[in-house]
């Protein structure tokens, strides 16, 4: 029971990872990128490829992690997406499947379509009895590594110069590009950081999550309803939402095996219909 | 041309509902086929059934504006209603597909108050999440869908008691291709019927929609309720004819491979899905000829490239094309059309 609990938390503190880029760029700039888990994609990839062809440790290969799917990113924002900003939500989602159906035939292409392992290092393997309650030793780091990035996180947000100007120009891009804030710069600061976060989570999420190439679109449902329930005007939100969402999976698929995915998919329709603005938001 | 308002309105009315050649043109070839092109009937069945399916989201996209991720939801129930009917009641191919149509009009009804509540994003994921519901019911429905294996064992009896199924798909391509022009007769009728005009105006500007009187929800959840029910007849004939039904019916890569061929087509003019189905059913013959495993690279490519030049943009080019080739006055693009 606390086993599915502690399991459920380290999958929630995953997706949150993986889906809090979304929620600011949707949020901010109003941008539906069905893309993200590209990102992801990248991240998971490029740790498995340093771990498995040139043998760089695990923990090594988190920052790259980080920095290869966030200078992607920034490249593919400065480039392309800023273009479609103006744009309505269809042209949106249809661009960005594109993009999602481009990475996954090129990633087969170069990759492969096999599942990519990664081998864990023999500290992070294996369980261990706290209070009775059996405890993964890789969940427990992963809750570790995702709860020091949630109050990072929090803190940038709250309490940065940088913070107050994103948040800012959440509210309100018109008067905050008024105030002199640049918010193109601010965006493309946040998308790129987005992305190496979604990346990361891709890298620590892989063990988790599994990784092929079709990644980005069976995670996708996941990192949107996350977003959807969670709204996008706060990082709290989506958090919530992500620990809600994985508690629910892990649980759903060991007490209930025969419903699947049904449980999720209703909540998420249940709550757009009754809260369409997300669980968590505050009537403005 | 002089006239009161009245006339002026009904006389442009008229203007633009009257058939033009092209389209003469088009279901002729379209009936044509039958006897010129023998060898191709289970390719153009499939191609003229995606049509009809592409279409039924045009309804709903191209006049009323409701964007769709999950369309696929009607087109699956109405196979998966039409091929467990065939297999539990009866094989008669019209009475299936008659009720496959009014079955999945139903759940077009009940699911369109669900996606009435949210505007924009909020609607994609509710169409989406409907359609990913009923894939996950179907897929663990075994006992009745077949889950994962398919529906197997879909005998079809003869049409109309007289034609029966052959195996070069000749029958089903008739059958196929006369359904969807009925259908295609009574969907252009509708969309330039008063009602028609009225979904447009929604389209256009919800808003002013509202304050002339036009009871927007309502004619929403019609528009919805139809354009449902003309994906279950798609999904129905898919059924019927293939004699066969799995989960990619209900799959979310056909819903956004019908999005796809809609806007490769270009919305709001009924023969945007034809155009669309049959570039991409030969796109994809074509590619995957050439690659068969990365063929959804290039898909990506051309929705991306048709996004960056702009869909809008590019379909006013073809009619500004167009009427230069025929001499008359360019059209303007339809962004302007809201000042008269």
């Amino acid at each position: 029971m606390l086993t599915i609990l502690f399991d459920g938390i380290a999958y929630g503190m995953v997706l949150f990872v993986l889906a809090c880029g979304l929620s600011i760029t949707l949020g901010l700039m109003n941008f539906v990128n069905l893309a993200h888990g590209v990102f992801a994609m990248v991240g998971g990839y490029v740790t498995a490829i340093l771990m498995n062809r040139l043998g760089v440790p695990f923990l090594l290969t988190l920052p790259f992690a980080f920095l290869v799917p966030a200078a992607l990113g920034l490249v593919m924002e400065r480039t392309l997406y800023q273009r479609l900003y103006a744009r309505n939500h269809l042209d949106q989602v249809l661009f960005t499947i594109g993009l999602v159906f481009m990475a996954i035939a090129a990633v087969d292409y170069v990759m492969g379509s096999q599942p990519q392992l990664i081998q864990l290092p023999s500290w992070l393997r294996g369980r261990v009895d706290v209070f009775g309650v059996q405890v993964g030793l890789y969940r427990s780091f992963i809750i570790a590594v995702c709860s020091v990035l949630v109050v990072a996180l929090q803190l940038i947000l709250t309490r940065t110069r940088f913070g107050s100007q994103l948040r800012a120009a959440v509210d309100d891009p018109r008067v905050a590009r008024g105030l002199g804030i640049n918010t193109a710069l601010v965006f493309a600061v946040t998308f790129a950081f987005g992305s190496g976060l979604a990346g990361l989570g891709g890298a620590l999420g892989a063990e988790i999550l599994g990784l092929d190439p079709t990644f980005p679109l069976k995670f996708l449902i996941y990192f949107m309803i996350v977003v959807t329930v969670g709204g996008t005007s706060s990082l709290t939100g989506p958090f919530f939402a992500s620990l809600l969402l994985g508690i629910a999976d892990v649980a759903g698929k060991y007490y209930v095996p025969s419903l699947g995915a049904f449980v999720i998919y209703t909540v998420m329709i249940v709550v757009l219909v009754f809260r369409p603005q997300g669980l968590f938001v505050k009537a403005r | 041309m002089p006239g009161t308002p009245t006339e002026i309105a009904t006389r442009h009315l008229a203007e633009t509902s009257r058939w033009k050649p092209l389209e003469f043109a088009f279901w002729l070839v379209a009936f044509g086929a039958i006897w010129l092109l023998p060898s191709h009937h289970l390719i153009l069945n499939e191609i003229i059934i995606t049509a009809l399916f592409a279409m039924s989201l045009d309804l709903i996209l191209g006049y009323a504006g409701i964007a769709s991720l999950g369309h696929a939801a009607f087109f699956g129930f109405g196979a998966y209603f039409a091929g467990i009917f065939a297999i539990r009641v009866i094989g008669d191919p019209l009475t299936g597909l008659i009720l496959a149509t009014l079955a999945s009009g139903a759940l077009g009804f009940i699911t369109s108050f669900l996606v009435l509540r949210g505007v924009d994003l909020a609607r994609l994921m509710v169409t989406l999440g409907v359609a990913l519901v009923l894939g996950e019911i179907a897929n663990k429905m075994t006992w009745l869908t077949g889950g994962a294996d398919g529906l197997q064992g879909v005998m079809m009896g003869p049409v109309l008691g007289l034609f029966e199924f052959d195996l070069y798909g000749r029958t089903a391509y008739v059958y196929s291709l006369v359904v969807t022009f009925l259908l295609f007769l009574l969907a252009r009728r509708i969309v330039v019927s008063p009602f028609g005009l009225s979904l447009r105006t929604i389209r256009d500007n919800p808003l002013r929609a509202r304050a002339i009187g036009i009871p927007v929800n309502r004619r929403l959840i019609a528009v919805y309720t139809l354009a449902a029910a003309y994906a279950g007849a798609a999904g129905a004939l898919l059924a019927q004819t293939t004699q066969f039904v799995s989960l990619d019916v209900i799959a979310l890569h056909r819903s956004a491979d019908v999005l796809l061929m809609l806007v490769i087509g270009g919305t709001g003019y009924l023969y945007g899905g034809f155009a669309g189905a049959i570039v991409f059913k030969v796109l994809q013959d074509v590619i995957s000829n050439w690659t068969p495993q990365y063929w959804t690279f290039w898909i990506g490519l051309i929705l991306v490239i048709l996004v960056l030049i702009g869909r809008e943009r590019m379909n006013h080019r073809v009619a500004v094309l167009w009427a230069r080739l025929r001499g008359k006055p360019e059209p303007r693009p339809r962004t302007i059309v809201g000042g008269h």
